[in-house]
């Protein structure tokens, strides 16, 4: 891009910061300007834009310097301090912070001026920071560090703190919805280019050293007509190049596949479909018509691929997802390749849906056969088969456990969920909710109320789809034999949440008590003479 | 032990003290810090507010009556003292600004704003009112009994005149609204709403309100209370806990919001019916509003849109004014919380206003004997103040050498409430009013014997005062009569003689309210609510001039001893000082005028209710408000908006250069709050009674609880 033979000179003009001395600087290209950070010793960072395509190369320019983030760093640091630009609104500083005196690694976001993280180095740095596909590399007292960081697209719930990380952090974000202003940002951006003839040449040189089809187009006529395999193949090239569009071309790739699909019945690109949901850029309402086709071939892969990845499922094709979970036979999910990531080692788990022998568990909190307070144990003796109902086996296969997991990981909105419900089968809702209860149970186990696992559900989430399910079903579930026990030990399980919480509530009526007989305490009395002086 | 130990240090700072005092140090004080003033404001039960004069009627438990001007600051300008029997149960303005209200006493009570007293009290003859309401056209007058009767009453030009009956109905009605057009209104009963025809007087429909809330059936549903709308709405609140919208053409139920555990004790609907507010006995405000279903469609709904919990107890009583809410009820607050979308200016002004305590003063000092003199609503408490022989440095709590005494409890006669106390300043004498009886009682102190003797056959005219004011020397006795004249009196050893009667200006019946005399006996000055201070030459007995009158109202006046220099307080915070003899304000007034007052001073929320002075230092002013308390030197320049105001730290590090050339007039502390009253006993003496919150919340019954685990 930048002309390579010609040496262009430009005197930094600075305002108040004069005395200041640039302690370190990085640049970026951008289409149009090479955008120079310098951190000066008075701890600010400043920005310098110089186009690309200098007006008159031969004279020397002066370029002005603008005031980009303030006092990020102490300029007084023993060991220098460095800068290095993450992405367009993301920078990383090495150096002391004003507040502390140790060496801090911190990510700035310039967007909303807010520190996205920091990283305390105490065994000091050298000053020096490179980044490097994702990595951010420094020296680290003796040895040479890597830090692994990816940026989040900044947004302003981002820069509050308020995103809601939907994912682990291990897995790798990106924006769920197409990013219109990205993907037109650059085109648009160069329409109104200060220097419009520059950037016109410069597009004919593109234009002439580029084949005449797009790549994106060229990929859409191989899906029409070629084989899986060639398109496969096509489409790994494709996705290895990220364009600007990306967006929608992966968008126009789904609609072609699938309308082949309808046109070709023996036509079945499953694994091109599977990378092009990888690609994290497509959204339900990106491509309506991929999980119907999924729902129609009953393909639980790429249902449960679809739930994970898609924020926007309208709550009927959840609950089709849900259906197929559950009425799905075993033999066709143990063929299926399904991501088992959510489901931790439940060891005991039973194969087929059958009770396995009951394992006492120590539960943390909740002991259904231990409780004798509650009235309803005394009217069902703890026999051992009731035992067995309520120690923690899991009642369907990891597979589905997995399937039915990301179910819970959905988003929903409960006014549009509960009819759907309804239309599931009682002995489905039955497995589902021992299914929900054993979650339970596991969460319980623990003083934190978590699952094990990478991704688990969390235990808001499973009770919330045990509301859900009862609020629609109440009437068809009470009615099932097999389901008395269950309803019997929630029953059970909200009776004794409720004493825990009125147990909760006289805690805090005697802790405002002693509070009160505190504050009397403190009291200094109803009269005093005191001394004042008056400045 | 302890107090000799404090001796030494002691010493050695008081000589330091002197040292400087002509330099920088505004000097220390020994200041006795009372807070055994042991009193309770009454629950709010009533607010009405006044669209055209922008004036708020608040009513309390005992039966007071308060006027608040909003445009003045939220100034308590005006009170009616409360009567035992005189619950008020509703109150309203109708046309004229005239103020009624109405209680269980079974009277309707019409109140005279410019003489500040009952103008007549009527039987309705209907057992216990509990509801009252104006026409929309302000003049007549509708009443809701406890036989289930509701009245109309014509507003003639002086008095009310009984027109009808209604209806009657089963049980008695608590709730009233009439239709903005007159012809209907809506009146809530236990259990059910009664919408009446007003020309025929019959109930047209009856609305049954269901009992049930949330699956449990409480006994009784009580329809709290109603508000009508121009379409034909009528909006309900009750016992169970909901908000209810019916159709008073067909009688049917619209639409029902369950807000509240709890009762829903009141409501108020703004003038545009658009927005209305009710208030819970949890003491949550919500703030409903009329707004499109989508936007760009012209079809509306309401929609509960905003929560407000800045009361602990039941909100008895909302009011909607054009651009706040305003609440009250058992925890005694008064609370105006504007509404941002309305308030066109972001200034303090749209700032929450939480008005606790009366913007007069309950309390009276007797310098020379250290005697505080308590006014409560139905008795008087005389407290001494202890001593100490210790000295210390800032901050110090010295030890007590003898502790305050309460020597006196005064409980009045009959079921009024005082209106105004005063002792005088050889502490030997002791005057308090009701609305209908003057006290004066003379007191003789042996040894630690004290005894009462009140001074008998007061004359006629001394039968009810707004304000009483010894001189200092203890001599005279003024008192401001609610017919507008001021009394001179002179006190003899247990009698006294009626010197002169400053009769109102000729045309006004305003009463004065304050009341502030100079320390050499020789000039009075005495301020209504709107009009200027009046100042008295005693000596001739005859008016020295008036000072021109100011938009806003007095909050406390007082005159300088020497110099004879009047200052003023008024409810906008600006301070004047007036010079009585030139007749004209003094040359630091002007100053002050012409500099403004910092930014800071003026968005100060609470009135100051008293000034005093410094006998020894004629440059300094001593005034308070309830958070605060400050001592001008008018001897320094006055500070600027890019100085510091307040400044609480103590200059330790600071050279005395520094700190005399950032040093400004205005020295303000904030250690004494709620701050009820301060006094310059003496010249390094300062009595600070304060009124801590927490006091008053712990006599208050308790509040609803509410659950803060498995809601």
């Amino acid at each position: 891009m930048v002309n390579s033979h010609t040496l262009s000179k430009y005197t930094l003009l600075r305002g108040q910061e004069e005395k200041s001395v640039i302690q370190s600087f990085t640049a970026s290209v951008d289409r149009k300007f090479i955008s120079v950070m310098s951190l000066s010793s008075d701890g600010c960072v400043y920005e310098t834009l110089i186009p690309v395509y200098p007006t008159d190369p031969e004279e020397n320019q002066r370029v002005v310097s603008s005031l980009l983030l303030r006092a990020v760093v102490s300029g007084s640091a023993p060991s220098g301090v460095a800068l290095t630009v993450l992405d367009r609104d993301h920078v990383a500083v090495l150096g002391s912070p004003l507040s502390a005196s140790k060496e801090c690694l911190s990510v700035w976001n310039i967007k909303f001026q807010t520190l996205q993280t920091s990283k305390e180095l105490p065994q000091g740095t050298s000053g020096q920071l490179w980044y490097y596909g994702e990595n951010l590399l420094m020296l680290h007292g003796q040895s040479l560090t890597v830090i692994p960081y990816k940026c989040e697209v900044s947004s302003l719930a981002g820069a509050l703190g308020k995103l809601k990380h939907s994912h682990d952090p291990g897995i790798q974000v990106m924006p769920p919805f197409v990013n219109w202003e990205a993907s037109q940002g650059d085109g648009l951006g160069s329409q109104h280019a200060e220097q419009p003839r520059r950037i016109l040449r410069r597009r004919k040189i593109e234009v002439s050293s580029q084949p005449a089809v797009p790549p994106s187009k060229q990929l859409l006529t191989t899906i029409m007509k070629d084989s899986e395999k060639h398109i496969e193949m096509e489409l790994r090239k494709f996705l290895a190049v990220k364009t600007p569009d990306f967006h929608a071309i992966v968008g126009d790739l789904v609609t072609g596949l699938l309308g082949r699909c309808q046109v070709e019945p023996s036509f079945c690109p499953r694994n091109c479909l599977v990378q092009l949901i990888q690609t994290h850029v497509l959204s339900y309402s990106l491509c309506p018509g991929l999980m119907e086709m999924a729902v129609k071939k009953t393909d639980v892969q790429l249902l449960q691929l679809c739930l994970q990845r898609f924020p926007d499922i309208p709550e009927s094709v959840t609950c089709a997802c849900l259906k197929i979970f559950l009425s799905i036979g075993d033999d066709s999910l143990h063929q299926a390749e399904i991501d088992m990531e959510s489901v931790f080692d439940y060891g005991d788990s039973v194969q087929g849906d059958n009770v396995a022998a009951p394992v006492d568990v120590l539960q943390n909190g909740f002991s259904p056969e231990g409780d004798t307070c509650l009235s309803c144990c005394q009217e069902v003796p703890a026999k051992p088969q009731d035992a067995a109902a309520a120690t923690p086996t899991c009642p369907v296969t990891p597979q589905r456990a997995a399937l039915l997991n990301a179910i819970l990981h959905s988003g929903y909105s409960e006014a549009f969920l509960l009819p759907h419900l309804k239309d599931i089968p009682a002995q489905h809702i039955t497995l589902f909710l021992k299914y929900l209860y054993f979650l339970y149970l596991k969460c319980s186990e623990n003083a934190t109320m978590t699952l094990p696992g990478i991704h688990p559900p969390t235990l808001n989430q499973i009770l919330d789809w045990i509301c859900l399910l009862l609020d629609a079903n109440f009437t068809v579930v009470v009615m099932i034999p097999e389901a008395k026990r269950l309803l019997i030990s929630l029953y059970k399980f909200v009776k004794s949440q409720i004493s825990v919480y009125s147990e909760l509530n006289k805690i805090e009526v005697s802790f405002r008590e002693l509070q009160k007989l505190n504050q009397e305490k403190n009291n200094r009395g109803l009269y005093s003479i005191e001394v004042l002086e008056l400045f | 032990m302890r107090a000799r130990a404090h001796v030494g240090p002691g010493r050695r700072e008081a000589r330091a003290w002197s040292g400087e005092r002509g330099a920088a140090g505004m000097g220390e004080f020994k200041v006795h810090r009372v807070r055994f003033f042991n009193y309770v404001p009454s629950g709010i039960r009533c607010v009405a507010y006044n669209n055209q004069s922008n004036r708020l009627a608040v009513s309390r438990t005992d039966g007071t009556v308060e006027i608040y001007n909003l445009s003045a600051n939220y100034f308590q300008e005006k009170f009616f003292p409360g009567h035992e029997s005189r619950a008020t149960e509703a109150l309203c303005w109708t046309e004229g600004q005239r103020l009624f209200s109405a209680g269980l006493n079974g009277e309707i009570v019409e109140y005279d704003l410019q003489a500040l007293n009952v103008k007549y009290a009527m039987d309705a003859f209907g057992g216990p009112i509990w509801s009252m309401t104006a026409s929309p056209s302000g003049s007549q007058l509708l009443v809701g009994c406890e036989d289930g009767s509701v009245k109309l009453f014509q507003i003639t030009p002086d008095k009310i005149q009984f027109e009808r009956n209604f209806d009657r109905q089963k049980s008695r009605i608590l709730s009233l609204s009439w239709h903005p057009s007159g012809t209907h209104i809506a009146a809530g009963s236990i259990d059910y709403i009664s919408v009446f025809d007003v020309k025929s007087g019959s109930a047209i429909h009856k609305m049954i309100v269901d009992r049930q809330y949330m699956g449990v059936s409480k006994r009784k549903c009580i329809v709290w209370g109603v508000a009508f709308l121009s379409d034909g709405t009528v909006i309900s609140v009750d016992s169970a806990g909901k908000v209810q919208f019916w159709d008073s053409a067909t009688g049917t139920l619209v639409k029902s919001h369950p807000i509240a555990n709890a009762d829903v004790l009141s409501i108020a609907v703004a003038d545009q019916e658009d927005s209305f507010v009710v208030g819970t006995a949890e003491g949550t405000v919500f703030h409903f509003q009329l707004v499109s279903v989508t936007s760009n469609s012209s079809e509306k709904q309401w929609v509960r849109t905003k929560p407000f919990q800045h009361h602990t107890h039941d909100v008895r009583t909302v009011a909607h004014s054009p651009t706040a809410l305003i609440s009250g009820g058992t925890d005694t607050h008064l609370v105006i919380r504007p509404l941002m979308e309305k308030v066109e200016v972001k200034n303090y002004d749209a700032a929450l206003r939480k008005i606790t305590f009366p913007h007069r003063c309950l309390i009276s000092c007797s310098k020379k004997r250290q005697l505080l003199l308590f006014q409560f609503a139905h008795h008087l408490e005389l407290w001494r103040l202890g001593s100490t022989v210790a000295t210390g440095k800032n901050g110090d709590i010295l030890p007590l050498s003898k502790n305050a005494d309460h020597l006196l409890h005064l409980k009045t006669k009959g079921p009024e409430n005082i209106i105004c106390s005063c002792i005088s300043s050889c502490g030997s004498w002791i005057a308090y009013s009701t609305a209908s009886r003057f006290f004066l009682y003379r007191l003789n102190y042996e040894h630690d014997n004290i005894s009462l003797k009140r001074v008998s056959k007061m004359p006629a005219f001394l039968r009810s005062a707004l304000q009483i004011l010894f001189s200092e020397d203890s001599k005279k006795l003024f008192v401001a009569s609610n017919q507008g004249s001021l009394h001179v009196i002179q006190l003899l050893e247990g009698s006294f003689k009626h010197l002169h009667a400053f009769q109102p200006q000729s045309g006004t019946v305003e009463a004065m309210c304050l009341l502030a005399v100079s320390p050499d006996g020789n000039w009075l000055a005495a301020s209504g609510t709107s009009a200027g201070v009046h100042v008295y030459n005693v000596k001739q007995l005859k008016l020295h001039c008036t000072v021109p009158a100011y938009n806003f109202p007095v909050t406390a006046l007082a005159i300088a001893p020497n110099t004879n220099n009047l200052v003023i307080a008024h409810s906008d915070q600006q301070v004047f000082e007036y010079s009585i003899p030139d007749k004209q304000y003094t040359e630091w007034s002007r100053a002050v005028q012409k500099q403004g007052f910092h930014h800071l001073w003026l968005q100060r929320d609470t009135p100051i209710t008293h000034i005093g002075f410094h006998s020894k230092r004629p440059m300094h002013i001593l005034l308070h408000d309830a958070y605060m308390f400050c001592i001008i030197d008018k001897s320094l320049p006055l500070p600027n908006d890019k100085t510091l105001l307040y400044n609480p730290l103590p200059p330790t590090s600071e050279s005395d250069v520094v700190r005399r050339r950032t040093a400004h007039a205005f020295k303000i502390s904030k250690i004494y709050k709620p701050l009820l009253f301060m006094e310059l006993l003496d010249e390094g003496t300062l009595v600070a009674v304060e009124r801590p919150l927490d006091d008053i919340i712990a006599q208050l019954p308790p509040p609803i609880k509410k659950k803060k685990f498995g809601t």
